[in-house]
């Protein structure tokens, strides 16, 4: 490996990116030209990742080398640098590899929209900036790829700018991602403060030998790790800031598969991960299992009640971002990251196939409208099952494995933590196949209009289903063989911390409960979903609590949206602004003003009035030294 | 000689203009952008023939002036001014050439004020002499005066009095204080000779630092900006945020800080509290402005909080991210100023809910403006971010005050998303109003005014190092001159060097008397 390949593989993407942008103008009449650059930039990406990722995998020592110095002075150095190690190469070929697929769907699905050129610009740009957050050998250039992705998010949900719906989503989600970033900078300084470097090798190596400032005394290191955390709740949409998620689902159905569903949510498992040496030292973890795993549950409560076919697999990303977290949080690192891949391609997978669907029903997304789909998209229908049965986990598919290995460890951490993560495996299956069943089973419910014109995608929407549904089954299978001694485990034994929490019981019980458990979910939605859909009206207070996401972003809206925005405009600008300050600056040029008004009378410029004036004070001046002097 | 130059070009200009205004508008606006050019051009080779190496001042000139009062024209430039004196000369023939259609009225007398304006604002940052300082400070008053006054919106006069006003409020502190150095070093005005501690020193300090902070604008003297920008015409908006404002941070860290480093550190812990307000205050009451002007301007405020806090944040850190921070406010919000302007010009309103939807009007606007704002919000890889970052790790990691400051400001990171993102969303998105259906988008000359810009803000934000690699030295004699002075002294010691100096400061007095009366 060496410096000029990873400059190659980051940059292709911005290079796609500046022709796209910069000269759009001229690419508008030829769409299919400016798709395919955009597609060609990402797939010399994967190329490059894969020969990053053999050279890795042949045993070579992590790369780890400066570009050039970015923010530099005599005590401070902040480098263009970058690291790739069996962690980093499993997110660039996630990446580049569910990437390149996307761009390629996107040629089809994003036929005919006036803004094609300018689509394929961002989602270069993205690929770009998360490519800077997974290579970047620093804390800060994980900061600036973690902007960057933020920056292309809000840039491509509100694709679309004549809705304003979709440009108040962009807004929301950039605005409760800096919220998550004020943490992130935070826990940056204080690590700089304590360790003079954010560079992750010296970072982490002082980290184990103790040898580090302790600003903070004792919680230096507790305090470091729960900010950087505020900053992953914030990008991988976990509790209480998961509310941008759901509404991101207003931009392109491809972005939000690459962005909202395979890489961008899942940076912050990323940066636990990678951080995963403070995250042991701090004994953090457990906060972070806590807020995944109820997160988990939470959003798949969300999601039994919802109609709209791109909100539920929203709420299902936000719940299997819990997992990660509950898997990272109780130290099986590798297992998160394996539940990261196998999620990438099946929520990718069926975000696409939900994209197909949208194309073919006149971008319709209530499903109580579709019905009976299967049989006029067959392929559609069936890699869509492929991938809901991965995440159900139904056996032997992907997310059986790696949902398995997380339920797995955290039964050795708390089993509460486990019965929670359980029962939202039950949620999970349950609400994934009434989806299945609403959509494709059953009688077409669709307006006749709409549903004479249903049709399969083209192939360059459809090769791109089926290549992913091969991941989507087996990769499970092919990586998370053996469970702890599985190769995925063994590639990337060299970055994570031998795990404290020994798994403990019997790996092929756990493996038989986690299946009951998935097939009596799909069993359920069965029994229910299979002959009718959802009713219209929620049925009674849970539902209709649940069908409203528990007012959550109403209650925001009135306890810190509305307060600050009054309070700005009527306490501070109206009253403090223009009342108080002005006020006394106003007050003060009238005093002056007024006095000056009294002076001037003096000024008369009859002399008889200022000879009077002068006897009067010699008089008086006489007087006083008179009597007083 | 090379720095003389510099400042007085522009002054040349004026005197051509005034002798060549008869052959017509276009002949007067060619002068201007040519001075103006060449004035820009000329001060490049300040940067290319600066030492970085050393932070004495460079390219000094030193002549009598007033000999008998001890007033000399002492100028010369150190790493933080070489960057306010290349943000002066690059704004200005941006500031003339955005101009260029938009005066309607006694154009020459419009590029004779901003000329005569550079010249002011280029003394100011290049003086080694306070007299001289405190006469280019008031002369830039005059022409700005006259731009507001006379160019201005329909309560040009009320803003106008007021910018003076406050401003001179100040200047007449400062000038007691400048006096009072005068007097306590041996009559004599010059800059580099001073060394502290001076008697009163809190009292001096305050006097400048007031005057600088209205300048600033320092949360709660601030509430001239606003209306003077709503009213100035766009350059003088643009010079206004641009370098007006950048008076007052150069001002703390040329002579609050260096001169009365006791006094600073005494009252750092209200400063920096007015500064984080600032910053937060700012941008909270930016976020309700229904006029596009007034947004930028409460958006200076809080911009500019940060500058004072990363300045009082007394470690190299903190000061660089404030000095270049200053230059990069010059870039995005001159930039924000001007594309207000254009949009202006085509819709002669400022008030957000007159827009929406632009971005399809208006692609090459829209993509400009993005840009800028997101420079402004401090995304990474762009300017805003590597000042606001140095400021804000230099003030956690080894600020001079308590990290809950720090906390509270970078909070004010997530108002400027709001506050922008908002802002651009009701200008850009959303349905295109029938009024608006027709504004066309830039022209070739509104793109060449903004593109230099553009590239600035790329530049500082990918590869900042020539810019922070020339102020290093000169910012660390800033830090040592603080913390040698303060760090040394515990109060009581501090306050018997004083009463000794004092004493001696008497004993000199009395000795010089005798001499007189002998």
């Amino acid at each position: 490996m060496s410096l000029e390949l990873i400059v190659v593989l980051l940059v292709a993407p911005l290079v796609g990116f500046l022709i796209n942008g910069l000269l759009g103008k001229w690419l508008k009449g030829n769409e299919k030209l400016s798709g395919w650059i955009g597609a060609l930039a990402v797939l010399i990406s994967l190329i490059c990742s894969i020969i990053a990722f053999t050279s890795v995998h042949s045993g070579a020592t992590p790369f780890d080398e400066t570009l050039y110095e970015w923010i530099t002075g005599e005590t401070f150095a902040f480098n263009i640098g970058f690291r790739v190690d069996a962690l980093t190469t499993v997110m660039l070929l996630v990446i580049t590899g569910v990437g390149f697929l996307i761009h390629v769907y996107s040629i089809g699905y994003m036929h005919g929209d006036p803004g094609y050129t300018r689509y394929f610009a961002y989602l270069n740009l993205f690929v770009f900036a998360m490519l800077i957050l997974v290579l970047g050998n620093n804390y800060l250039m994980m900061f600036v790829g973690w902007e960057g992705v933020g920056l292309c998010s809000y840039l491509l949900i509100g694709f679309w700018y004549d809705k304003k719906s979709a440009t108040d989503a962009g807004k929301k989600a950039f605005i409760v991602n800096r919220i998550g970033d004020f943490g992130f900078l935070l826990g940056m300084f204080t690590l700089f403060a304590a360790f003079g470097t954010l560079d992750f090798a010296s970072l982490f190596d002082a980290a184990e030998a103790d040898n580090f400032q302790k600003v903070f005394g004792a919680s230096t290191l507790v305090i470091a790790t729960l900010l950087l955390f505020v900053g992953a709740i914030g990008k991988s949409a976990q509790i209480p800031l998961y509310v941008w998620l759901p509404d991101a689902m207003e931009g392109p159905t491809p972005v939000s598969a690459l962005i909202h569903a395979a890489t961008m949510v899942t940076a912050g498992v990323y940066m636990i991960a990678r951080s995963a040496v403070l995250y042991e030292l701090a004994h953090t973890g457990e906060v972070v299992a806590w807020i995944g795993v109820l997160t988990a549950f939470f959003a798949a409560t969300i999601a039994l009640t919802q109609n709209d076919i791109k909100r539920i697999l929203a709420y299902s990303t936000v719940s299997q971002l819990g997992y990660m977290f509950l898997g990272v949080g109780v130290g099986a690192y590798a297992s998160g990251v394996f539940h990261l891949v196998t999620h990438a391609f099946f929520k990718g997978l069926m975000f696409l196939t939900a994209g197909s669907v949208m194309h073919a029903m006149a971008n319709e997304l209530d499903m109580r409208k579709m019905g009976g789909l299967r049989a006029k998209m067959p392929i559609t229908h069936w890699t869509f099952l492929i991938g809901a049965l991965a995440i159900a986990g139904f056996p032997f598919l992907s997310g059986f494995w790696s949902k398995d290995e997380i339920l797995h460890s955290a039964w050795g951490s708390s089993p509460i933590i486990y019965v929670i993560g359980l029962v939202t495996a039950f949620l999970t299956a349950f609400y994934m196949f009434r989806l299945i069943f609403v959509t494709f089973y059953g009688e077409s419910r669709a307006d006749p209009d709409v549903a004479s014109h249903v049709h399969e995608s083209p192939p360059v929407m459809w090769i791109p289903l089926a290549i992913l549904a091969i991941p989507s089954a087996l990769i499970g299978l092919l990586l998370g063989w053996g469970g702890h001694e599985s190769w995925f485990h063994h590639f990337t034994k060299g970055v994570f911390p031998e795990a404290h929490h020994e798994a403990s019981g019997n790996v092929l019980l756990f493996m038989a409960i986690s299946s009951v458990v998935g097939l009596a979910g799909i069993a359920f939605a069965w029994m229910r979903y299979s002959k009718r859909a959802p009713s219209d009206e929620p049925t009674n207070a849970l539902h209709k609590l649940l069908a409203n996401k528990y007012y959550i972003d109403e209650i925001y809206n009135a306890l810190i949206v509305q307060p600050i925005k009054n309070g700005s405009h009527f306490i501070l600008w109206q009253l403090v602004d223009n009342g108080i300050i002005d006020g006394i600056v106003n007050g003060v040029a009238a005093i002056i003003r007024f006095i000056g008004g009294i002076l001037r009378r003096l000024q008369t410029g009859l002399v008889q009035a200022y000879i009077v004036s002068m006897v009067l004070g010699i008089v008086l001046f006489l007087a006083y030294y008179l009597f007083f002097g | 000689m090379l720095l003389s130059t510099v400042i007085f070009l522009p002054l040349l200009g004026v005197i051509a203009i005034v002798l060549l205004r008869g052959l017509g508008a276009s002949a007067v606006k060619g002068i201007a952008l040519a001075i103006g050019l060449l004035t820009f051009i000329i001060s490049l080779g300040l940067y290319t023939g600066f030492d970085a190496a050393t932070a004495t001042f460079q390219n000094v000139t030193q002549e009598e002036w007033i000999p008998g009062l001890g007033i000399s024209y002492h100028i010369g430039i150190d790493g933080i001014s070489l960057w306010l004196v290349l943000l002066t000369t690059f704004l200005t023939p941006v500031c003339i050439l955005a101009a260029w259609n938009s005066v309607e009225k006694g154009l020459s007398g419009f590029m004779m004020s901003l000329l005569a304006l550079e010249t002011g604002m280029l003394g100011v940052f290049c003086s080694l002499d306070l007299f001289l300082f405190f006469v280019f400070w008031e002369s830039m008053l005059i022409p700005m005066y006259f731009l507001i006054g006379i160019w201005g919106g329909e309560r040009r006069i009320y803003a106008t009095v007021k910018f003076v006003l406050y401003t001179m409020a100040g200047s007449a502190l400062m000038l007691v204080g400048i006096l009072a150095l005068y007097f306590q070093n041996n009559n004599s005005f010059d800059l580099t000779t001073l060394s502290g501690p001076f008697r009163h020193s809190d009292l001096l300090f305050l006097g400048f630092f007031i005057a600088f902070a209205i300048k600033v604008p320092l949360f709660p003297f601030h509430t001239w900006l606003p209306d003077a920008h709503v009213e100035a015409p766009t350059a003088g908006s643009v010079i206004l945020a641009g370098v007006l404002l950048k008076m007052g941070t150069y001002g703390i860290i040329r002579f609050c800080l260096p001169l009365f480093p006791d006094a600073a550190a005494t009252f750092t812990p209200l400063i920096v509290t007015l500064a984080v307000i600032g910053i937060i205050y700012g941008a909270l009451v930016a976020m309700v402005q229904p006029d596009l002007k007034k947004l930028v301007a409460y958006s200076s405020v809080s911009h500019l909080g940060f500058v004072v806090l990363g300045l009082f944040s007394r470690n190299p850190a903190g000061i660089q991210g404030s000095v270049l921070q200053m230059v990069n406010h010059g870039l995005s919000t001159g930039a924000l100023f001007l594309l207000v302007g254009m949009i202006y010009e085509r819709r002669h309103s400022r008030m957000i809910v007159d827009f929406g939807g632009l971005s399809k009007q208006m692609p090459v606007f829209a993509t400009i403006f993005m840009i800028v704002t997101l420079s402004s919000i401090g995304l990474p890889g762009l300017n805003g971010f590597v000042g606001e970052y140095m400021i804000l790790f230099g003030s956690f990691v080894e600020g001079a005050f308590s990290k809950v400051y720090v906390i509270f400001a970078t909070a004010g990171v997530i108002l400027a998303a709001v506050y922008m993102l908002w802002m651009f969303q009701r200008v850009m998105f959303g349905t295109l109003d029938k009024t608006n259906a027709e504004l066309p988008d830039l022209n070739a000359r509104e793109i060449v005014v903004l593109l230099p810009i553009l590239l600035f803000i790329v530049w500082i934000g990918v590869y900042p190092k020539p810019f922070l690699s020339k102020m290093e030295k000169s910012v660390d004699v800033v830090v040592t001159q603080v913390k040698t002075q303060s760090a040394t002294g515990h109060i009581e010691e501090r306050k018997l060097q004083n009463s000794q100096l004092a004493l001696q400061g008497t004993q000199h007095e009395k000795n010089e008397k005798e001499a007189q009366t002998k």
